[in-house]
């Protein structure tokens, strides 16, 4: 009996070597028990500017298993576990992540996700599950972010502005040929010469508000072309128009459209710089002092035309209170039922950048306002077809031509 | 030549910006960057011209009228003022112009955008006026979106909730979508006028 044990001693301690190997060094317990994500390849981001890397792989067998994806960054591709940091994560069934950084200081820090463009960047994937579980490590894989020359994502924005502005030339091509091209009328801009005319008889200014915009916006710059076509009139009638403006750019622009109206009126003496004046550039101050102007002149007639916020109805009402007559145009959709609600007439959305066509009936501005009519219908019957392929065919291949990037 | 070199800065520039639209390269991204700190640049050189203009309409007011001198004291002194705590070069929370802007300017401001209040009331009453039928529709839709915030017994509450959400998201929705793609469109346009030189009223018309 003690024979048969003591021949099994051998076999004992060989059996016990390893357990107690692994008792010993606890590393070789949290040896993967997840098979790790595979095939990572890692390439330049496309239509970025150069600070992104695309990494693509495919789903570890026991995707079902994990919770997230783990993207890690390192300095190379053999650098040691401890160098390496994590830049992302993706949800389980996930086969690619972007990876995106060119914030090159993170609080005066130097930030070590930072992508250079052209450098190369090492990244490697595991996946974890919800308890805690890894996968081995994906091998490492290289990329180098490239800015791109043109975005793809806006190929249906591009060919849309192509066709529009073919359009565009077509129609003031049809005009300049001699073709008579209808627009709709517009009350609000037909009654702007009968509000000239209300005023000089009244022997009262004319108040116009360019809004809070800055003379970069389009809003702001169809305000100046209605500001330009109403100066020519007052200085025919010889009627001060006030020009209360709330940014130093525009009042030398303001000063500039009204000083070259009346020269063209041929009045240039009656031009005055000082009725076109600077306010101020904060939005409540600059009410205060044109309901200030209101109170104290007394404008028989108001145009507001431009970019208004809540100013809008501060200063409508108030110019109502005094018994002006109110033409008024914005782009601002928000704003548009406080200025229906308080003045007389209203140029609503498109109808603002619509003004100098109608004002001027010159074939070369008619034929953009066609073209709006044409790209309106365009619009109208993608909607139908959308609503259909939606409804009918339940396919939603059609939003990819109206999606554009965020 | 005064009015063909701005045609052409416009020209080249517009195409400039519509293009970087289109490339997000980091070259482009410069590009855009660098257009927009001009616009600072020029804001800036044109703010004396502003200055300028606030104080010469503010003495002319003066002059002409006697009943104007005390708030045009009252804007020198109060633009001075705010100059000056600016300059100095404690610029902390408990500073001088932090405390003029905290106690004088946000209060002042808080007076003017409260009385939108009342003028919203006088305005609704105005709009909400029962003289055709389309003005009785927008008072009846009107009187239904104001009830949801009145506390109704139910079912009225989620029946009028439905209702108003209805309201918000169909035919209001739709109408405000409507009047967007016309802006859009509208915008798109003008600027095209404007970078082909057809648009020229912002530089005071043709000739």
């Amino acid at each position: 009996m003690l024979q048969r044990l003591l021949s099994l001693a051998p076999l004992l301690i060989a059996l016990s070597h390893p357990i107690a190997a692994i008792a010993q060094d606890s590393t070789l317990v949290v040896a993967p028990l997840l098979s790790p994500p595979t095939g990572l390849r890692v390439g330049d981001s496309p239509d970025d500017n150069g600070h992104g890397v695309l990494a693509r792989w495919s789903v570890a067998p026991d995707d079902a298993e994990l919770l997230v994806y783990e993207i890690w960054r390192g300095p190379s591709p053999t650098a040691p576990d401890s160098v390496w940091f994590q830049v992302g994560s993706a949800p389980r069934g996930s086969e690619h992540f972007v990876y995106f950084d060119e914030d090159a200081s993170a609080q005066g820090q130097p930030n070590p996700a930072f992508v250079a463009s052209g450098e190369p960047i090492h990244l490697r994937v595991r996946g974890r599950s919800g308890d805690g579980r890894l996968t081995a490590w994906s091998g490492a894989a290289t990329g180098v972010g490239k800015g791109n020359w043109f975005h793809r994502g806006k190929t249906n924005i591009l060919v849309a502005v192509l066709l529009f502005g073919g359009a565009v030339a077509w129609f003031i091509n049809s005009a300049r040929r001699g073709k008579e091209l209808y627009i709709r009328p517009i009350p609000g801009l037909g009654a702007v010469d009968e509000a000239i005319g209300r005023a000089t008889e009244m022997g009262t200014p004319i108040l116009y508000v360019l809004g809070t915009g800055t003379a970069g916006d389009v809003a702001t710059i169809a305000g100046y072309t209605i500001l330009s076509r109403v100066a020519r009139r007052t200085a025919e009638y010889q009627t001060p128009i006030l020009v209360p403006v709330n940014d130093p750019v525009m009042l030398a622009m303001g000063q500039e459209v009204v000083k070259e109206a009346y020269t063209q009126a041929g009045r240039p003496e009656v031009y005055r710089a000082d009725n076109i004046s600077y306010v101020s550039a904060m939005q409540f101050p600059y009410v205060a002092a044109v309901n200030g102007i209101m109170r104290r002149e007394k404008p028989a007639t108001c145009f507001y035309m431009g970019i208004f916020h809540a100013e809008s109805l501060l200063l409508a009402e108030t110019g109502s209170g005094t018994g002006a007559i109110q033409i008024s145009g914005t782009d601002q959709v928000s704003q548009i039922p406080f200025f229906v609600a308080a003045t007389d007439y209203t140029l609503i959305g498109e109808e603002l950048y619509a003004a100098s066509a109608y004002l001027s009936r010159a074939p070369a501005q008619l034929g953009p306002l066609k073209a709006q009519d044409y790209a309106k219908l365009a619009i109208i019957l993608i909607i139908i077809a959308g609503i259909l392929a939606l409804t009918l065919a339940h396919w939603d291949g059609i939003l990819r031509l109206v999606r554009t990037p965020v | 030549m005064k009015k063909q070199i701005p045609i052409l800065i416009v020209f080249v520039t517009g195409l400039i910006m519509v293009l970087q639209f289109f490339v997000p390269h980091a070259a482009s991204e410069f590009l855009f960057t660098y257009a927009n700190d001009f616009v600072i640049v020029i804001g800036i050189l044109a703010l004396p011209l502003g200055i300028f203009s606030l104080m010469r309409g503010t003495v002319i007011k003066a002059r002409k009228d006697p009943r104007e001198r005390f708030y045009a004291i009252v804007t020198i002194v109060g633009f001075l003022v705010m100059a000056i705590a600016n300059f100095r070069r404690d610029s902390g929370p408990d500073s001088l112009a932090q405390n003029l802007f905290s106690y004088v300017m946000i209060p002042c401001q808080a007076t003017i955008f409260s009385m939108l209040a009342f003028y919203i009331a006088s305005a609704a009453y105005r709009a909400f006026r029962v003289r055709t039928w389309l003005a009785t529709v927008l008072l009846v839709t009107a009187f239904i979106v104001m009830l949801r915030i009145v506390p109704l017994p139910e079912p009225f509450s989620s029946w009028n909730s439905s209702l108003v959400q209805w309201i918000l998201a169909v035919p209001n929705m739709a109408s405000k979508r409507a009047i967007i793609i016309g802006v859009g469109l509208g915008a798109i346009s003008y600027s095209m006028k404007i970078i082909l030189g057809i648009e020229r009223g912002y530089m005071g018309g043709d000739k």
